[in-house]
């Protein structure tokens, strides 16, 4: 028996916010508008596939992983994209002024893959990590350490 | 440290709430030519309230009298029968809610839209199809449907397939009556049947 599954457009509704804000936090907002498009032309495309119609966020959010992870290597194949000047371009000496800090998802975008999409959707979206888990697929034990280790390399960055 | 989970805060309130409506613009021609978009509906205003419209490549799937939160319904039911492939695209549907504005407005007696019958089967798609053919104004008989449909005894048979219509307006089942001419039923309702049939002239 085939599942039941929503009407793709109320998948569009409810996840197009968040869909955007992984895009923009994980490629920038230059970027954004293509990741997002491609991760629901590519959502579309395998929907009827799909077996069962629990966990579709879990589902969608591992579609725009690996969109903006194809964005991070079309960028790395484009000559000097402004966002990853590096860190020590802008100084934090100068009095900690918090606009001159390097923007955190910039540090994010730096992450290992897995770890960016942790950080993002426990953060962002408060996500169980029972969920967090179906996304990246591992263990919640994992899920937990992939934020967690996140978060400690973000923060020891930002220390410095 | 606190520090930093200050810049952390910071940056996840600065992205942004909502998506902006240009993003996905082109989502929906981009899926009409990747051959993706199965089922594209729009809301459309009328007379006897708002009317949900869907179509396919093939042509008009659905047209659908809704209330308040029964969109929802009409369209978990599009999934299942058609594909779950469906997305709001009111471009897609200009033709028939002109068509269908003409029509409640007295410029229009017959609708040239193409219809995709793919969905239906058997006994209902013959009573359909005969149904469609029924001319602007004019009354039918259950049993005259039934008879056309090829099972003149099938009456209450008739009456069900035309009770499951899901083109109503555009598939004409509201110009088939009782025999001695009361009105009969009607999925929308008896004064939406009503309503149409003073729209046609067929009622005083």
């Amino acid at each position: 028996m085939s599942v039941r599954l929503p009407p793709f457009q109320s998948l569009l509704d409810a996840h197009r916010s968040d869909v955007y804000r992984f895009c923009v936090a994980m490629v920038g907002a230059v970027d954004a508008d293509d990741c997002f498009q491609e991760t629901w032309i590519a959502a579309l495309r395998a929907y009827p596939r799909l077996r069962q119609a629990d966990n579709l966020r879990a589902w969608l959010f591992r579609i725009a992983q690996n969109k903006a992870i194809d964005a991070h290597r079309a960028r790395s194949r484009r000559p000097v994209p402004v966002e990853s000047v590096p860190e020590s371009a802008a100084s934090p000496a100068a009095g900690g002024a918090e606009n001159s800090r390097p923007e955190l998802w910039a540090r994010v975008r730096e992450l290992p893959p897995k770890q960016r999409t942790a950080v993002f959707c426990r953060e962002v979206l408060g996500m169980p990590y029972s969920e967090l888990a179906l996304l990246l697929d591992c263990s919640e034990d994992a899920a937990r350490r992939s934020v967690h280790e996140g978060l400690k390399k973000l923060r020891k960055e930002y220390a410095k | 440290m606190n520090d930093f989970d200050s810049a952390l805060r910071q940056a996840v309130g600065s992205l942004p709430a909502h998506a902006p409506p240009s993003a996905g613009r082109t989502l929906t021609e981009r899926a009409v030519a990747d051959g993706l978009l199965d089922v594209a509906y729009a809301s459309v205003d009328s007379p006897l309230g708002p009317l949900v419209v869907a179509t396919t490549p093939r042509g008009l799937i659905r047209v659908a009298y809704t209330e308040p939160g029964s969109q929802e319904e009409v369209l978990t039911e599009l999934a299942a029968r058609v594909s779950p492939r469906v997305l709001e695209a009111p471009a897609l549907l200009d033709e028939p809610r002109r068509e269908l504005d003409e029509y409640f407005a007295g410029h229009r007696t017959q609708f040239d839209l193409p219809i995709d019958w793919s969905s239906l089967r058997g006994f209902t798609l013959k009573v359909l199809r005969e149904t469609a053919r029924i001319d602007f104004g004019e009354l039918r008989s259950y049993a005259d449907v039934a008879s056309a449909a090829g099972s003149p005894r099938a009456v209450r048979a008739a009456g069900n397939a035309l009770g499951a219509n899901p083109m109503p307006v555009v598939v004409p089942c509201h110009r088939v009556v009782r025999t001695g001419g009361a009105l009969g039923g009607y999925t929308g309702g008896l004064e939406r049947k009503e309503f149409l049939l003073r729209l046609e002239g067929a009622l005083l």
